[in-house]
Parts: C-alpha cells; sequence; structure tokens
C-alpha cells in the first residue's frame, strides 16, 4: 500500500492499492470470514476485484477521501487475504475476505446482510458473484438466542423419539374454505402424521381467513390427539403484511393450545428475529418456509448459496427449516443438501468441501435446527430418505397424503408404516439402501395402503441435472 | 453322500486354534489346564456340527471351576476361555466381568439382590468370573446375605445358559467345602478344573521370561541361587507361584540398585545383570538356615 | 385405536426376538436403556413410573429382556416402553422410546371443549 500522504492524495486508486488486499493475512479468532465466487469482468484481475468486493462490503468507495484519516482505517477496511480459481471453471474464483467485529451489531441479521451482501452484487465490474459461505466467530454467534426450541427439546415436548417426524402440506394450495381445511387435517393426523401443515402462501384470503383456518385446524388437531393419544399439531402460518398483524395471529394460535407457528422467509429479517423471541416466550416451535429463496440460492454463479442463508437462520432462530430432499421435485444434489442438514444439525460443523461447507464453524451451543425434507418424495423414497438424512428430519408427503388412492387417512398410514418399518430394519443393521424397495413391499403384504402407495407412486422419480452442484468431487484414491 | 463337516477346519476357521496355540505358547506348563481346554473346545466345535448338519442336542452346561492356589494362571486361563467360547459361538461377547463377594452381596437387607442382579446384567452375553467364590457362604453369620446372591446365582447359571457363562475361582479345598453346602450350586458346575503349583523347572522357565521383558539378564550364579531360593520358598506357606516369583525379582532389583550404587561406577552390562548376591540376601535363605520358624515372609 | 405412541406403534407388536435386536442397537450407540410403565397414557404424562434404574454398562440385550418380563409380570395392566439414553454432548436426551407391552383393553381419550369469547376454545383430554 502507498504510504499515507500518497494514499489520500484526491483520485482514484485501485482497491488492492487501498488497502483492501492482504494476501498472507491470519484471519483473527474473532474475524467474520466471507467467501464469495466472483466472476470478474473481462480485464479485471482477480485480486483486484476481491480487494473490490472487500472494500465495497466495507469502508470503500470509488474514490479516495480524507475522511478515511479521521478513523483507525485499517481496522474497518475488510481484508480480501486469498483468491483461488474455481476447479474447472474458466474465470471464476474464490475469494476469502475477513472483517472486523467491530463491523457489525450484535444479534442483527438485518446489519449482517446489509454489510455483506448489501452492495457488492450490483458492482459493476463484476460479471457475477455469489457469497458461497461464511464463518462466524464464537463471539458474533454468542450474541444471538438462535433457535428458540431445538431439535432436543421439541422431542421432548412431543414425546417422540428414534425416527424422523412425519407431515404433510395441505393440498390444493389454494381455496379450501376453513372447514373443509380442517377435515384434511383431521384425516392425515389421525392416519399417523405427526404434523400438517400451512402453505407458504396461504395467509388470509377471501377463500379463508386466518381465524377460520386456525378454529378448524385446532379442532382437527385436538381430536387426533385424542383418538391417538399421540402430540399431534398443524403449522399454522402466520405470515401477514405487518408486525401487528402477525403477533395477533400468534397470540391467537397459542391460545388455541398450538405447540408450532409457522412462517415464510419473506417476512425478512427484522420479523423472524422478532418472532423468534415471541416463540422463545411462548414455548412455541417456529417453522420456517425458505418461500423465494430459489430466487437468489438456485445459480451457481449468481446470488447467495443456502446454506448461508441456512446459517443465518440459526443465529436468527428458527426451529424447523426446509432444506431439501435430494430425490423430490426440487433443486438439490444429494451432497449438497447434506451439508445443508449438516449446518442445521451439528454442534460443530467441520469442513467439507465435497458437502459444499468451507469453514469449521462452532455453533457455541446454539439449538440445532430441525431439517425439513418437502417437495415431490412418496412413500416408496423411504429408504432413500432415511439413508441420507438420519433421524432428525421431518419428512413431509403432501402430494403424497393426499393423493393416496384410497383417501388421505390411508395415504398416512403408509407413510407411516413405511417410516416404522424402515427404522426397524436399519436398527437391526439391515442394509436400507440397498434393500429398501424389498424391505418396503415385505411390509405392503400386510398393510393395504402402503400396497397401494408403492403400487401408485414406483415410477416416480425427478432426474435433472442440478443446476448446484459441489466443485469439489472427492478424490477416488488409486489403489 | 450325506453332508459332511470338517472339524479341524472348524476350529482353525473359528480362530481357536489360533488361541490355543497362542496359550501353548505364552502360559508355561499347567499340562493338566491346556488339555481340558483342547477337550472343552473340542466338545464345541462338535456341538457347533452338530447344529448345521441338523442333529443338534440341547446345549451343554459350560459353567466351570477353577481351583489351585494363587499365581497359578486362573484368570489368563478365565479370559482365554471366554475368547474361545465367544469365537466358537457359546457367548454373544468375548467380555469378561471379574468379581469378589463384595461386588455381588449388600450390605443391608434388600440391598443384595440388585447388586447382584446388577452385575449379572452387565456380564451377560459373556464370562462372569468369581474370585474367591467361598466367601459368599458365611453360615456363622446369620445376617449375612451371601445366600441371597447364591439363589440368584443359581437361577440364571440354570436358566440362563444361552447368556451367561460362569467361572468360580478359588482354593481348591475351600472351594470344595463350599460346593458341599451349597450342592444345587456345585452340581450345576460341569467342568472343574484343577490349576496345580509350578514346579522349579517350570517357575525357572517363567523366571526366564519375566527377566526377559524386564530388560535383564542373570548371571550362571544368578540363576542358580534363584534356582534354590525357589526350592526353599516353595515349600514355605503363602507361596503364590508366578507371583512370589515375581516379587522375589523386584526383591533382587532393589538388592541390586544398592549393589551397583555401593560399586560407583557402571557399564551398561553390570547394569542389565542380576547378581547370586542379590537372592541370597533373601530372608529365605537365613530362615532355612537356621531352620526356625518362618515368619509372614514377603516373597 | 390403539394408542400410537412409541417408534413402532404402527407395526404389529414386536416379539421379544425384535425387541433384543432394538436394544442391541440402543447398546452398539452406547446408550443406556431403561424400562417404564404407567397405568395413564395421557400424551402429556411425561414421567412414566420407572423399572429400576436406567442400564448403564451393558453389553447385551439379555439382562434388558429380563427386566421387560419381569416388568410385564408385575403390571400386566400397565403400557411398558423401553427408552435408550444418549448422554453425549449435544444430545444428552433419549434417543429411542418404544412400546413393548399393552394393557388387555387400549386407554381411551375423550376431548374436552371450553368455550369461550370470540369462539376460542379451550380443548383438554381426559380418559374417557
Amino acid at each position: 500500500m502507498a504510504k499515507a500522504a500518497d494514499r489520500y492524495k484526491a483520485g482514484v486508486l485501485k482497491y488492492k492499492e487501498m488497502g483492501y488486499w492482504v494476501p498472507g493475512y491470519e484471519p483473527k479468532e474473532t474475524d467474520v470470514i466471507a467467501v464469495f465466487r466472483i466472476t470478474p469482468q473481462q480485464g479485471v484481475d482477480p485480486e483486484e476485484a476481491a480487494a473490490a468486493v472487500a472494500g465495497e462490503s466495507s469502508t470503500a468507495t470509488w474514490t479516495v477521501v480524507w475522511t478515511d484519516r479521521l478513523t483507525a482505517c485499517e481496522n474497518y477496511r475488510a481484508k480480501a487475504y486469498e483468491v483461488q480459481p474455481v476447479p474447472g471453471i474458466e474465470g471464476q474464483y474464490f475469494a476469502w475476505i475477513a472483517y472486523e467485529l467491530d463491523l457489525f451489531e450484535e444479534g442483527s441479521i438485518a446489519n449482517l446482510t446489509a454489510s455483506i451482501i448489501g452492495n457488492v452484487f450490483s458492482f459493476k465490474p463484476l460479471k457475477a458473484a455469489r457469497l458461497e459461505d461464511m464463518r462466524f466467530p464464537v463471539a458474533y454467534v454468542k450474541t444471538y438466542k438462535g433457535p428458540p426450541t431445538g431439535i432436543v427439546v421439541e422431542r421432548e415436548r412431543l414425546d417422540k423419539y428414534g425416527r424422523p417426524l412425519l407431515g404433510a402440506t395441505i393440498k390444493p394450495k389454494l381455496g379450501l374454505s376453513g372447514k373443509n381445511y380442517g377435515r384434511v387435517v383431521y384425516e392425515a393426523l389421525l392416519g399417523g402424521l405427526d404434523f400438517t401443515k400451512d402453505d407458504e402462501n396461504i395467509n388470509s384470503q377471501p377463500f379463508m381467513h386466518w381465524r377460520d383456518r386456525f378454529l378448524f385446524c385446532m379442532e382437527a388437531v385436538q381430536k387426533a390427539q385424542a383418538a391417538s393419544g399421540e402430540i399431534k399439531g398443524h403449522y399454522l402460518n402466520i405470515t401477514a403484511g405487518t408486525m401487528e398483524e402477525m403477533y395477533k395471529r400468534a397470540e391467537f394460535a397459542r391460545d388455541l393450545g398450538s405447540c408450532i407457528l409457522m412462517v415464510d422467509l419473506v417476512i425478512g429479517w427484522t420479523a423472524i428475529q422478532s418472532m423468534s423471541n415471541w416463540c422463545r416466550d411462548n414455548d412455541m416451535i417456529l417453522h420456517m418456509h425458505r418461500a423465494g429463496h430459489g430466487t437468489y440460492t438456485r445459480q451457481k454463479n449468481h446470488g447467495v448459496s443456502f446454506r448461508v442463508i441456512a446459517k443465518w437462520l440459526r443465529l436468527a432462530g428458527c426451529d424447523h427449516l426446509h432444506a431439501g430432499t435430494a430425490v423430490g421435485k426440487l433443486e438439490g444434489d444429494p451432497m449438497t443438501v447434506q451439508g445443508y442438514y449438516n449446518i442445521c444439525r451439528d454442534s460443530f460443523t467441520r469442513k467439507d468441501l465435497p458437502r459444499g461447507i468451507f469453514f469449521d464453524q462452532d455453533w457455541a451451543g446454539l439449538r440445532k435446527v430441525m431439517p425439513v425434507a418437502s417437495g415431490g418424495i412418496h412413500a416408496g423414497q423411504m429408504h432413500q430418505l432415511l439413508d441420507l438424512f438420519g433421524d432428525d428430519v421431518v419428512l413431509q408427503f403432501g402430494g403424497g397424503t393426499i393423493g393416496h388412492p384410497m383417501g388421505i387417512r390411508a395415504g398416512a398410514t403408509a407413510n407411516r408404516v413405511a417410516l416404522e418399518t424402515m427404522v426397524l430394519a436399519r436398527n437391526e443393521g439391515r442394509d436400507i439402501r440397498n434393500e429398501g424397495p424389498e424391505i418396503l413391499a415385505t411390509a405392503a403384504k400386510t398393510c393395504k395402503p402402503l400396497e397401494a402407495a408403492l403400487k401408485t407412486w414406483k415410477d416416480v422419480t425427478f432426474n435433472y441435472a442440478s443446476t448446484d452442484t459441489s466443485d469439489f468431487v472427492p478424490q477416488v484414491s488409486v489403489a | 453322500m450325506s453332508e459332511t463337516v470338517d472339524l479341524q477346519a472348524e476350529l482353525r476357521g473359528s480362530g481357536v486354534a489360533e488361541v490355543l496355540d497362542e496359550l501353548d505358547r505364552d502360559l508355561v506348563g499347567l499340562v493338566p489346564v491346556k488339555t481340558r481346554l483342547r477337550e472343552i473346545a473340542s466338545l464345541l466345535v462338535v456341538e457347533k456340527a452338530r447344529a448345521v448338519l441338523g442333529v443338534a442336542g440341547s446345549k451343554p452346561s459350560l459353567h466351570m471351576c477353577f481351583t489351585g492356589n494363587p499365581g497359578t494362571g486362573k484368570t489368563t486361563v478365565a479370559m482365554r476361555m471366554a475368547t474361545i467360547l465367544h469365537r466358537l459361538g457359546h457367548v454373544r461377547q468375548g467380555r469378561v466381568i471379574s468379581v469378589t463377594r463384595d461386588d455381588l452381596v449388600g450390605q443391608y437387607i434388600g440391598h443384595t439382590a440388585p447388586k447382584t442382579k446388577d452385575v449379572l446384567k452387565r456380564a451377560m452375553g459373556g464370562v462372569l468370573f468369581i474370585d474367591e467364590a467361598y466367601y459368599l457362604y458365611r453360615p456363622e453369620n446369620e445376617r449375612d446375605y451371601g445366600q441371597e446372591a447364591i439363589e440368584i446365582l443359581m437361577q440364571v447359571m440354570e436358566n440362563q445358559r444361552d447368556d451367561l457363562v460362569v467361572i468360580f475361582a478359588g482354593y481348591k479345598d475351600r472351594m470344595d467345602t463350599f460346593f458341599r453346602s451349597n450342592p444345587g450350586l456345585g452340581s450345576r458346575v460341569a467342568h472343574n478344573i484343577d490349576f496345580p503349583d509350578y514346579s522349579v523347572a517350570e517357575l525357572e522357565v517363567i523366571a526366564g521370561k519375566m527377566v526377559t521383558v524386564l530388560g535383564l539378564q542373570l548371571s550362571d550364579g544368578a540363576r542358580q541361587a534363584l534356582c534354590r531360593y525357589l526350592e526353599l520358598r516353595r515349600e514355605q506357606p503363602n507361596f503364590a507361584n508366578a507371583r512370589s516369583l515375581r516379587n522375589a525379582l523386584d526383591r533382587a532389583r532393589l538388592r541390586q540398585a544398592r549393589r551397583l550404587l555401593e560399586t560407583g561406577r557402571v557399564d551398561a552390562e553390570m547394569l542389565i545383570t542380576l547378581e547370586a548376591e542379590d537372592f541370597l540376601a533373601s530372608r529365605v535363605f537365613a530362615a532355612a538356615s537356621t531352620k526356625s520358624r518362618p515368619e509372614e515372609v514377603p516373597c | 385405536m390403539k394408542i400410537t405412541q412409541g417408534t413402532f406403534s404402527f407395526l404389529p407388536d414386536l416379539t421379544d426376538e425384535q425387541i433384543a435386536r432394538q436394544v442391541d442397537y440402543a447398546l452398539a450407540q452406547g446408550w443406556a436403556v431403561s424400562v417404564e410403565y404407567t397405568d395413564d397414557p395421557h400424551p402429556r404424562n411425561i414421567y412414566w413410573e420407572m423399572w429400576g434404574m436406567p442400564m448403564f454398562d451393558l453389553a447385551d440385550a439379555a439382562g434388558v429382556l429380563q427386566e421387560i418380563h419381569a416388568c410385564r409380570a408385575a403390571q400386566p395392566d400397565c403400557y411398558v416402553k423401553v427408552n435408550a439414553f444418549d448422554s453425549t454432548r449435544g444430545f444428552e436426551t433419549m434417543r429411542m422410546s418404544f412400546m413393548v407391552h399393552r394393557p388387555q383393553v387400549e386407554a381411551k381419550f375423550r376431548l374436552r371443549r371450553e368455550e369461550s369469547a370470540g369462539r376460542l376454545v379451550r380443548y383438554t383430554l381426559e380418559r374417557a
């Protein structure tokens, strides 16, 4: 970097020369670190591009300013300290950038995102940019309360252990009246599911106002609970136009005895944190639907990776998070999806490049988020789902329950029997990945609903090339 | 041509032949014990073959009693027995839980049953080794709770032979008395194996192995002195075989250290050699020569 | 309709052999196994009666099955379940819980509704 007098002469300097490129910098324990995937424009060198990203996400502007000298500016400048080409992709680079802890307000995702992604992505010298991953120091993690309930306490409240939880989104997505909606809830819960779910766009519309839905749904939940002796729930979606309205709906849900609430990602970071605090104060589980994320998470070259969203949401504090199915109708390659699940469920997430995780992340005692697999999955895939994701997950079969030829109750039973059979077999030491179909077929002999489900959906798979796969394929060792 | 089983191949294939060979190598002497072990292994291989060929009978009882003086290898053999039983599929785990009376018997009413049951549960699937089992039986003390433990043991030995093998161990005469007073228990023990004291020649071989492990060597004089020592010590009370030998070697090392310090300048050879005087200084020799009643000797 | 609590209640009642295999799985993970029973299977009844202490340090299911048989014999009209507890950091909770015995007659619950203002209903379950 140029000497102080030269550095602050009016004019334009390269970002590299302004102090944003510090190769070999050792990030401190307390630094927040981000790794971006950048595609610089023709003629822009990657280190300059990385420095520009560092600059524009911290203190810089496009020309030198003397007011910098009123600050201890070295502290406030983000430091791009390493640039690596992306394996196999021409013109794309990974850039590591470290941020001083002082740059961020405690316990505010809004501030974090405004800082890291608020400015950089529209920057002309970059053709494209994607926030791939972030590392949060324990010092920063500790400023958040995190998930209000968490996997362990959720299971203790539901008194359900040893298997994934089962859910279903009510279909059709829109149009049912409150009473009919409640009927679907009742049938599905009675048949054997643990939860049913509002869809993301069910809030309060002319065909069904929210109070009606809440009243009819809770009647259904309570009846199913009484008949089965199990604790059941329905995720009541309290997303609304204003916070005041959301609080009103949340309170009504609580007064009706619901154990769980649901919000959509689109309410925004600030609202999410407020609702998380409210849920903690009122002992309710917070289910997060990641509505809208696909607009910016899906393309590998531009946007924000879902793994970063998952980290932000764990800090902000949700208990359930839709994180992908790998084998269903929505985007998600298995390794990448397992990466998201690890972020949700680990006490300490380890660096794992084939799963897209760039850093070790110590969660400093923050509770764990229960991932939710939802979207185009059915009972015939139970062995794959259990093998990929283990026990701490909610498996949601919306169409797979409601579209069952023998009815909703049978659909739910088919899913529950398939799941319990597969868990039993796995615990006995059987190879469910390969013997799964056979195990299901055997169970189907004594369970007509399961037999019908397997017959109806046996050929359904969603095999399209994933748009977002890992750049790091595990090396096959030479024997 | 009916289906056949190659028993030798079974023995080798299960890894048991290896365990028996290892036992032959690692334990000196104990010929009757090793013979018995091979017999039991053969019995188990035959049982297994019977099951394979579909002519199995009821499972044989495998509860055992090892009698003999301390230091004769009872615990070591019990461990190897567990491995053999496991490899031939007669117990599900190769684990040995080793207990004495205090682990089984409680201090107050109602304390014993849960304590015993707890130990049994932890041992299930493997082998329960009860050392000095006769201490369970104290007829002179009417408030003794050992009887309860004995009852529970008998029940399990009879009804849960598939889940647990019990091995008792202790002095022969006391075990005989114990089983006479508790015939129910004695009748459930299928194999009684006696562990004779080692001969002086056998003890010398063991000494040679111990000395090598310690990284030392015996001078010719030391070897003769040790032999004479063992002949004398063996006749005295409380001889604990290999353990007594070990103690004697440890005492000799102490004397060697004192001797070397008085010598001053030493080389490597001197450091690793035990000499005759390191053994001859033992009270065992003094006691024998004065022919007085030897008091409790330390080794 | 039977009370469908526990991990395997939608399957036919487990045989002793199946139970042993599940217990072996739990022991292999290093979890402590315990047996509990109750005559009150209300879904909010968290604290069933403990049948003896949780069993730590076991290597084999035989000991647990002994306790299950004893509990079934002593409490034939109760629900009996087997739990597996994981004390590792990050969990420190139950990892498995399944029924091993049901009374001859299944318990039934009745839903009691208390209507209040604005169509709000307060619900509670009582034994039928």
